[in-house]
Order: C-alpha cells, then sequence, then structure tokens
C-alpha cells in the first residue's frame, strides 16, 4: 500500500553535518577546499607524517605502496602502478590522503598540509619543479601521465560475445600435460597445528 | 613473495594420518575380522551426561572442526590491518558460509560501531538531504535474497602459474550468506532523486572510507543496505550494524559500515576505482569499472586440503558454482584435464547471483586425475580457461581471474593446484 511513497522517516541533514562527512572531491575539482601548499612545506609534512611506510622520496619502504616512479612501465612483465605512472587523477591523491591517510591517523591533515603532501608526491613523481606551489585554483590544470590510460569495462565485445558458446564435451584435446605446480613454489602457509586440540 | 614457509607440514602429516585410516580400517565393504569395540563395548557418551542447555549461550563448532577456520597469506599484504583472509571452502558444504569463518577484507581494520552510534546520511542531488538513525532502517520495508560476495582479487595470486595449494587460499575469497535489508532504491525515493543524478558514491564509516561509485540503474535494481545476515546481525568483520549488498558484483563494491550515500552526477573515480580494483591489460592500458564477477566454479573436494582419504571405490567430487550475471545453468567436471566433460548435477535449484553446490558421484579407480570444473550461466557464459583469459588480458590484470581451476589428484589421493597444457 505504501509503495514508493516517502514514509516519512529520517530527519533532514544539516549543512554542518553534510560539510563534516562529504569530503569526496572529484576529477574536475567539485569539492576542493580553499588552500594550498608548496612542495619543501609538503616535504616536510611527508617526512614527519608519511616517510616511516612510503619511504623520504614516495619510493616506498619494505611492502608498503610505492607513490612514485614507474613510469612507462605498464605494459612490462612486472609493472610499477605509482600515482606518477598509473593514477589518472590528481584528485583522488587530494582525496585519498585527505580522508584516509596517514595510515593509523586518517583525518588529522589541514587541507594546506594535504595540498603540500600532494604536492610533494608531484614533485617525487618529476612532474613539476621544487618551486610548485598547489592549490584549489591551480589544481585542474596538472593532468597525470596515465590520465588517458583507462577505457570502460569492454567485457560484452571482448570476451562474452566469444564465451557464450555451447562448450566441447568429447576429444577436445589430445593432449595434457602438467605446467605448473604450486608446491614448487612452496609460499602456501602451513596448517597451525590444532588436532591435539 | 620474499618469504616461503618451511614449517612442519601439519598438512601432510594429517594426509599420512588419513592413508593410515585406510590400511586400519578402510576396505569398503569388507567383512570386520574382530569385532569393534566402539560398538561392543560401552562408550562414556552411552553412560555418563552431556552439556546441560546452560552451558553455552552462543556455540562455537565443536573441537574436532577447528582446522574449519579462516587462515590468511602473510606475504600477500604490508600487514594484516589492510588485508585479506580466507573462507575454508575446502571444508564447507551446501551454499550459505557459516559467518564465523566467512572470509574478511578491510583496508583499515574491522571497526566496532554501535547501533546508538550509527548514523546514515543521503546527501548530493536529493530533494531532502536526510539522516538515518539505526532504528530508522529497521521501520522501512524490508527484502531478503541470498547472495554471494567475492573480492575482485579472488584467485588473483594465480594469474602468473600455480601459486597457492589450498581451494581455502586460491577461491576462498568469497561468501554466501542470506541478507535481510532494505532496498537502497526506498532510501533514495524518501530523499528523493533530482533528475541530474546518474551515480551514487557509497562510503563507509572506517577511516579507509572505501568509497565507490554506483551507476543510477544499480543503484535503483537490486541493491540493499542489509542488516541482517544468515538470520543475524552482521559480524562486526562483515560491517556491523549496516554494509551494503551489491549482487553479482565486485566485493569491493559491498561497503561496510556503511554511513553515507551521495547521489552525483558523475563517478568520483576514488582510489578504490581508479588505483585499485582497474584491471591493466598486456598493452599497458587498464579497464575501469569491470564491476561484475563472471561465472566461475571451484572443486573443492576432492583438493589440496581435501584429499581422498579411502582409497578407491565411491568418491564424491564436489563444488561450487556463481554467476554475477544470473543463475548457473549447468556445470561440467572433468578428470582427465579437459579432454572429456560429463554434467554435475546441482544440489538444488540455483540462486540468482548466489552460490551453486553440484556433485559428481564417480566410483575412482585409484589412477590419477586432472580434476576440472566448468561453469555455464543463464546467458550462456562458459567459464573460460586461464589461457583464454590470459590470451585477452596478459598477465597483470590482478583482478577477475574466473579461469577454470586443475586440481592434479595423485594415486594415493593427495592433490596439488597445477596448472595444465
Amino acid at each position: 500500500a505504501y509503495a514508493d511513497a516517502p514514509f516519512g522517516l529520517g530527519r533532514p541533514a544539516l549543512e554542518e553535518e553534510i560539510a563534516a562527512w562529504d569530503l569526496d572531491v572529484s576529477p574536475d575539482g567539485t569539492g576542493l577546499p580553499v588552500g594550498s601548499g608548496d612542495v619543501f612545506t609538503g616535504e616536510e609534512v611527508f617526512i614527519e607524517n608519511c616517510a616511516v611506510c612510503h619511504g623520504d622520496f614516495a619510493e616506498g619502504r619494505g611492502n608498503w605502496p610505492k607513490l612514485a616512479g614507474g613510469d612507462g612501465s605498464l605494459a612490462d612483465e612486472d609493472p610499477l602502478k605509482t600515482v606518477g605512472s598509473y593514477w589518472p587523477h590528481l584528485s583522488t591523491a587530494w582525496d585519498y590522503v585527505n580522508r584516509s591517510m596517514p595510515f593509523g591517523n586518517a583525518q588529522s591533515l589541514t587541507p594546506d598540509e594535504v595540498y603540500g603532501i600532494v604536492a610533494y608526491i608531484l614533485y617525487s613523481n618529476y612532474l613539476v619543479e621544487d618551486d610548485f606551489v598547489l592549490s584549489n585554483e591551480n589544481f585542474t590544470e596538472i593532468v597525470l601521465p596515465n590520465a588517458d590510460g583507462f577505457i570502460i569495462d569492454d567485457r560484452e565485445e571482448s570476451e562474452y560475445a566469444i564465451w557464450r558458446a555451447e562448450p566441447c564435451m568429447e576429444n577436445c584435446k589430445d593432449t595434457v600435460e602438467i605446467t605448473k605446480r604450486a608446491t614448487v613454489l612452496d609460499v602456501t602457509p602451513d596448517e597451525e597445528v590444532t588436532e591435539e586440540a | 613473495m620474499t618469504s616461503s614457509f618451511k614449517g612442519p607440514k601439519a598438512s601432510r602429516r594429517q594426509f599420512l594420518a588419513g592413508a593410515a585410516a585406510i590400511g586400519a580400517g578402510a576396505a569398503t565393504g569388507a567383512r570386520a575380522q574382530t569385532p569393534d569395540p566402539l560398538i561392543t563395548e560401552v562408550q562414556e557418551w552411552a553412560q555418563g551426561l552431556g552439556e546441560g542447555v546452560d552451558a553455552t549461550p552462543y556455540g562455537m563448532p565443536i573441537r574436532f572442526e577447528t582446522d574449519v577456520v579462516r587462515r590468511n597469506v602473510p606475504w600477500l599484504t604490508a600487514d594484516p590491518i589492510s588485508s585479506i583472509n580466507f573462507t575454508p571452502i575446502h571444508a564447507l558444504d551446501g551454499t550459505i558460509t557459516p559467518q564465523g569463518c566467512a572470509f574478511e577484507r578491510h583496508h583499515s581494520g574491522a571497526i566496532e560501531l554501535s547501533k546508538d552510534d550509527y548514523r546514515l546520511m543521503i546527501n548530493g542531488l536529493v530533494d531532502r538531504p536526510l539522516v538515518f538513525t539505526y532504528a530508522d532502517l529497521e521501520r522501512f520495508p524490508r527484502e531478503q535474497h541470498v547472495y554471494f560476495c567475492e573480492c575482485a582479487a579472488n584467485t588473483g595470486m594465480e594469474w602468473a602459474g600455480a601459486q597457492l595449494n589450498g581451494a581455502q587460499f586460491t577461491h576462498g575469497m568469497i561468501h554466501n550468506m542470506e541478507y535481510t535489508g532494505v532496498p537502497l532504491r526506498t532510501l533514495l525515493n524518501e530523499a528523493g532523486i533530482q533528475t541530474e543524478g546518474k551515480w551514487v558514491y557509497v562510503e563507509g564509516a572506517d577511516a579507509s572510507s572505501n568509497g565507490r561509485s554506483i551507476p543510477m540503474d544499480k543503484a535503483l535494481d537490486d541493491v540493499l543496505v542489509a542488516f541482517k545476515a544468515n538470520g543475524e546481525a552482521l559480524r562486526k568483520e562483515h560491517g556491523y550494524p549496516v554494509r551494503l549488498v551489491v549482487p553479482g558484483w565486485e566485493g569491493n563494491m559491498w561497503v561496510k559500515w556503511l554511513r553515507r550515500i551521495e547521489v552525483t552526477t558523475q563517478a568520483v573515480e576514488s582510489r578504490e576505482e581508479t588505483s585499485k580494483y582497474t584491471d591493466t591489460l598486456a598493452d599497458g592500458t587498464s579497464r575501469k569499472w569491470t564491476w561484475v564477477m563472471d561465472a566461475k566454479s571451484v572443486v573443492t573436494s576432492p583438493s589440496p586440503q581435501s584429499p581422498i582419504t579411502h582409497g578407491p571405490g565411491p568418491l564424491v567430487i564436489t563444488g561450487l558454482a556463481w554467476s554475477g550475471h544470473g543463475k548457473i545453468k549447468r556445470v561440467d567436471v572433468s578428470t582427465d584435464g579437459g579432454k572429456t566433460w560429463q554434467q554435475a548435477r546441482l544440489a538444488s535449484e540455483a540462486g540468482d547471483k548466489a552460490l551453486s553446490r553440484f556433485y559428481l558421484d564417480i566410483n575412482w579407480d585409484g589412477s590419477e586425475m586432472l580434476l576440472q570444473s566448468r561453469a555455464m550461466d543463464e546467458t550462456g557464459y562458459v567459464q573460460p580457461t586461464k589461457a583464454q583469459l590470459r590470451e585477452v588480458r596478459g598477465l597483470n590484470s590482478v583482478y577477475h581471474n574466473n579461469c577454470i581451476q586443475t586440481w592434479h589428484v595423485k594415486s594415493n589421493g593427495e592433490a596439488e593446484n597445477v596448472e595444465v597444457s
């Protein structure tokens, strides 16, 4: 009986509440707050908050993500995907750092600090000079190297059209050889022994 | 994958113990030589008393099943907080995944969020930006459905070769639950979608936020804002008290601890749909918005963690099949590496975008097998081989590996993850 009618549940969201939670930034710059940060200030903030995992030059430490390098490697056997080599939009870097970094202490940075960090990441990827200042005003002028590197899911044409076919049931191939074995790599964790529990 | 694991081979010990049991009592249908004391002597459980009904207000599995647990693979990620673990699918049957061992994938850990503290906001291109409490959500008309949630990276470690030795590790980033919740459509209607609203951006209450963009068509179709799974509240690690259920689509979009839904004109192109969950092809370009999980299957037993311990004779081959495009129509099984196939039987009527259980009962003669399963869904799509996938995509797609899996079953019943020509 209710069908699609509004139920009158919930209450209006206040402007302050929307401002507190709606932080996302889109590729066209929608959502960016007023602010700015330069490479040198960004480096200081980065060393203080980020370098312990991501390295002094955003090159990554241990198994933690590398934020710089890898340009031209995407078609390699072992591509290195970073902000500079892979990410299409600078907005994503700003948005993600602002909302979810540093890991374990997210949402602790000011907008100016985020502008500085993002400027420093650009510098670490050799995309700007060391006197560069990033702000909400010049933000959308930055075009990342892999901006055109993405296509929308094309499986419908490139895969489904081919693989929607009646499959072979008998005499499907003459020979079958084992070409790879997981036990050669031997990287599967052993079971913790609990059988005596 | 710099580290390797050279500890005691518990799984092998267990296997050998099983093999020894064959010698002791197995011989199917054979006449006993001496009376079985488990029958002829009165056992303790037949004489004394068991536990009272007040012993266990909320129970755990019996201690003999302690191997049926989530497992992780430490070398896969930098730390165990933004990481993955695996459902023990090799030991389960049927289709419903017990919540307590259903896999987890977090980006900043499993947070604790009470119903009292919970808030859900709808904002953006809506007539009435709204805030809901948990209690509000329970007052909307509900629906209930069974769906699989498969991580986009399930089987991702197997792109380059046969790597991890067990169905739990190769195919266990999946669970299948019966959800109760409110259609996302109902909540969007409550706020009133404006005509320019073409996408919704959804995010969680955790530090990672896990924000993703979903096109409005899908949002208005079958997406659920769920608060119950398998009859009870969501587990903390699965998004308590509220998560998004996005039927058929990659698990990353099933945002947990859902806190905000924003109606937008365009995709936000967040980190989780640019840096991650994009699939790089051989020429270096990458697919984005590869939302649907294609038809897939795996034999769960026999498999490396579930060897044959009973010797030749009747053998149940069983496994799971699923498709993000709809229902599973049929599953074929090969015991000779794909030379010949026979149709398995589905245990029950296939669900829409849900796990299906299949069985093939054979009389095993004790010879080696190369076991494979091949799913077909209601669109006629047939699960491809890894070679077919690689031909289109190359080796670096990371996500969406739905290839046919091969287990090499040896004559002693042990099984290994292999690739075949």
